[in-house]
């Protein structure tokens, strides 16, 4: 169904109306973004997989010594992700920063092979890597946004999302049987994982539009192409006041309460007792949940709303952090609280950007959607950084109490900051 | 960018993706390693891990002895694969490959047979048995699961033969840090040394940024921090030092300086070793250590430097790493 669709990217046209609609799953140029992401990420989680296999047998290098600039790396990337929106958005040229976001990240491939023993070199390379893969994710949300009507915006990013997540699932496969075919050869797996990183840009250079309502470039008005330039004035006016501020605030205070993948995964083991060789497959689990839920959740963000969506993810985290110190024990424990997780990435990920890009103006959607993802990714920093604090003072039980505790308040601040703005552009899917 | 077909475009995406596939398949053909001859059966005689005048080390991943009197020598290597071993007593510990992507820790006997083996997770780094032979310890670095998004984890576990009493991870010990109770979920152990009774140990606690010498009770489940910065230790035979790597400057990044601390004065001597040495060394008798050094194309050697701070290192074992004297 989908391949179908890329053939025909010009098939689904936003204002072909709604009988066209019913039948297209998503508007071509969706198909295009999650195809691209879709083997990006094959790319991405091929290098992931073998990384520690290769700094620890392939150059005996002790990785302890990493993960020291950590914080430096998130906080340059969260600015350069909001520079990258607004150029974007200043030359309106979404694709080519979304294209440049996902060369570096296929150059940085490449740049293993070159960076042999010095463990600097490496450091770089890695944060050229993290570097394009901020820099592309806000231009690729804000070009979703604009290729579909936006009724349907929950299901176009439940699909780009699902696809994502494919990737990420064939990746490690991919790297194995790489290894498997040359042996322990980790450089092979860098240059197959440039090669496939170098077939995604292709793709998405022939296949993703600037202007997805395939309007002329040169007569365009649909976002404002004959507009003067977007100005710097312009793009902090979004955080002075208006429904933009109120969501960047919301995405902050979302992200205030999650306390990230390695603790919940953590809690959940020493609950288990669980024997450390499973650890990896905790985050199998979740993501199974989350590639099956997403397109779902998706559709019934379009049909009930965003914000409800958005809220019940966030229930779901909570309900997983109450779990997490609750009664329940053995396999229902990892069954229902995986699930949980997993519902709680589906009901949040993609909806909250389908939820705020019809809020941002068209103009300045990329910086609206960069701020909104780079407010979330401090707060993440932040409240990880807490967290800790509150396992060493309280003990895991009472932390993960306290942070089911944040997730109640977060929500009750989202409700109050979100809820007449959601109603105000939330439309029903017509019937 | 002018309209293309849709069929153009597709051709371009197969035409690519075939020129792609190519380089990465003729990459792969040029970079695919021969198949590693297997080292030679050695001489007449087997390895042992018996006590004697001998070095264990391992050779292109295979254990391997050679003479104490003459490490440059003639080489016995096993067909036994570890990526890290040791031995005490008899007894051995080796780092063993499971499948291609895991490793286990496998207990061998003087003939070198397998007498116990418990999967780990992770990649192999340190391995120790205690003098008597009894207590075995391992750590391996895990990647992926750490808290911050990019950084490894080290998981230590100790196993005794005797009883067959598990610690799959030292995580589960109570800490006292400065005199008073500290919990982290970001502590992490690595480089265990086994004191004389085979129940107090010694090893890296790291948390917060900071590498601690801790002194830990295996019966009590407890641990306690003695002093900063004092990495991978590895306690003297008559149980008086330590000797272990310093971070330059308290600065991993640095590299490390092969140290020894007096346990009785608490002060640290430089030994004469000034490369950076990412190791836990092996006290070949009360006076000299040795240790693992990589040349710059990583492939490693065996050096040996006295513990006092006095001579220089010497090359003792070209191309091997992980020794153990066989005491």
């Amino acid at each position: 169904m989908y391949l179908s669709t890329v053939s025909r990217p010009v098939a689904d046209q936003p204002d072909a109306g709604p009988r066209r609609r019913r039948f297209a799953v998503v508007s071509g140029n969706v198909v295009a973004l999650g195809t691209v992401s879709l083997i990006t990420d094959v790319s991405a989680e091929m290098v992931a997989a073998v990384l520690p296999l290769y700094l620890v047998l392939g150059l005996h290098l002790s990785p302890v010594a990493f993960g020291v600039l950590d914080g430096v790396h998130t906080g340059a990337t969260a600015l350069l992700r909001v520079v990258g929106g607004f150029a974007a958005d200043r030359w309106r040229r979404r694709k080519l920063v979304a294209g440049v976001g996902y060369a570096l990240s296929a150059v940085a491939k490449l740049g293993l092979l070159l960076a042999g023993r010095s463990i600097p070199a490496i450091g770089a390379v890695i944060a050229v890597d993290r570097l394009g893969k901020g820099v592309r994710s806000a231009p690729r949300d804000a070009l979703i946004t604009l290729s579909a009507p936006p009724e349907a915006l929950g299901r176009a990013f439940g699909v780009h999302r699902a696809m994502d997540s494919v990737g990420a699932f064939l990746g490690p496969l991919a790297a194995f049987a790489v290894l498997l075919v040359v042996g322990q050869s980790y450089d092979a797996v860098f240059v197959t994982s440039f090669c496939v990183a170098a077939l995604a840009v292709v793709v998405l250079v022939l296949f993703v539009r600037e202007r997805p309502d395939g309007e002329p470039a040169a007569g365009g008005t649909a976002d404002g192409a004959d507009d003067p330039k977007v100005s710097v004035r312009e793009a902090f006016g979004l955080l002075h006041g208006g429904p933009a501020r109120r969501l960047v605030l919301a995405a902050a205070m979302l992200g205030l309460a999650t306390i990230g993948d390695g603790f919940v995964y953590l809690l959940l083991q020493r609950r288990m007792d669980l024997g450390l060789r499973w650890f990896p497959l905790l985050a199998v689990g979740t993501s199974l949940a989350y590639l099956v839920l997403a397109a779902l959740l998706g559709v019934l963000a379009d049909r009930i709303g965003r914000l409800p969506v958005v809220i019940g993810g966030y229930t779901a985290l909570g309900a997983t952090y109450l779990l997490l110190a609750g009664p329940v024990d053995g396999w229902p424990l990892i069954v229902l609280a995986l699930t949980l997780y997993g519902a709680f990435y589906a009901a949040t990920d993609g909806v909250l950007i389908a939820l705020a890009g019809p809020v941002l103006p068209a103009r300045l959607r990329t910086t609206g959607i960069a701020l909104v993802q780079t407010g979330q990714a401090l707060a993440y920093l932040v409240s990880s950084v807490l967290f800790g604090l509150a396992w060493q003072s309280w003990g895991p039980e009472n932390a993960i109490r306290a942070a089911a505790l944040a997730v109640a308040g977060v929500l009750v601040g989202t409700l109050l900051l979100l809820a007449s703005p959601s109603r105000l552009t939330t439309r029903r899917v017509p019937r | 960018m002018t309209a293309m077909s849709t069929r153009a475009k597709l051709a371009v995406v197969v035409t690519s993706a075939v020129l792609l596939g190519a380089v990465a398949a003729g990459y792969a053909a040029t970079a695919a390693e021969a198949p590693r001859t297997p080292p030679p059966a050695g001489g007449e005689q087997p390895v042992t891990l018996a006590p004697g005048p001998r070095l264990l080390a391992i050779t292109d991943r295979h254990v391997s002895t050679v003479a104490t009197t003459d490490p440059a020598g003639p080489r016995t290597v096993a067909g036994l694969e570890c990526l890290r071993v040791y031995a005490a007593a008899g007894t051995g510990v080796c780092l063993k490959p499971e499948t291609a992507w895991s490793y286990q820790v496998v207990v061998l006997d003087a003939t070198l047979r397998q007498t116990r083996a418990v999967s780990v997770p992770g990649l192999p780094n340190r391995a120790r048995v205690s003098a008597s032979g009894r207590m075995v310890s391992w750590t391996t670095f895990v990647g992926g699961d750490s808290y911050t998004s990019s950084g490894f984890s080290t998981r230590t576990g100790i196993l005794d033969t005797r009883t067959g009493v598990t610690v799959a991870s030292l995580e589960e010990f109570a800490i006292t840090r400065d005199g008073r109770g500290y919990r982290n979920p970001d502590v992490n152990y690595w480089g265990v040394t086994f004191t004389a009774d085979d129940n107090r140990f010694y090893a890296t606690m790291a948390t917060g940024g900071r590498r601690y010498l801790v002194r830990g009770d295996l019966a009590a489940r407890t641990v306690e921090t003695l002093k900063e910065n004092v990495e991978c230790p590895s306690l003297s035979p008559d149980g008086t030092r330590l000797a272990f790597k310093e971070a330059v400057d308290a600065d991993p990044a640095k590299g490390w300086r092969l140290s020894v601390l007096d346990l009785g004065s608490m002060r640290v001597t430089a030994t004469a070793e000034t490369r950076s040495v990412d190791d836990q060394a092996a006290w070949l008798d009360g006076g000299k250590l040795a240790y693992t050094l990589r040349r710059d194309d990583g492939q490693p050697d065996v050096w040996g430097v006295p513990a006092d701070g006095s001579g220089t290192a010497t090359l003792m074992i070209p191309g091997a790493e992980s020794p153990s004297p066989l005491t």
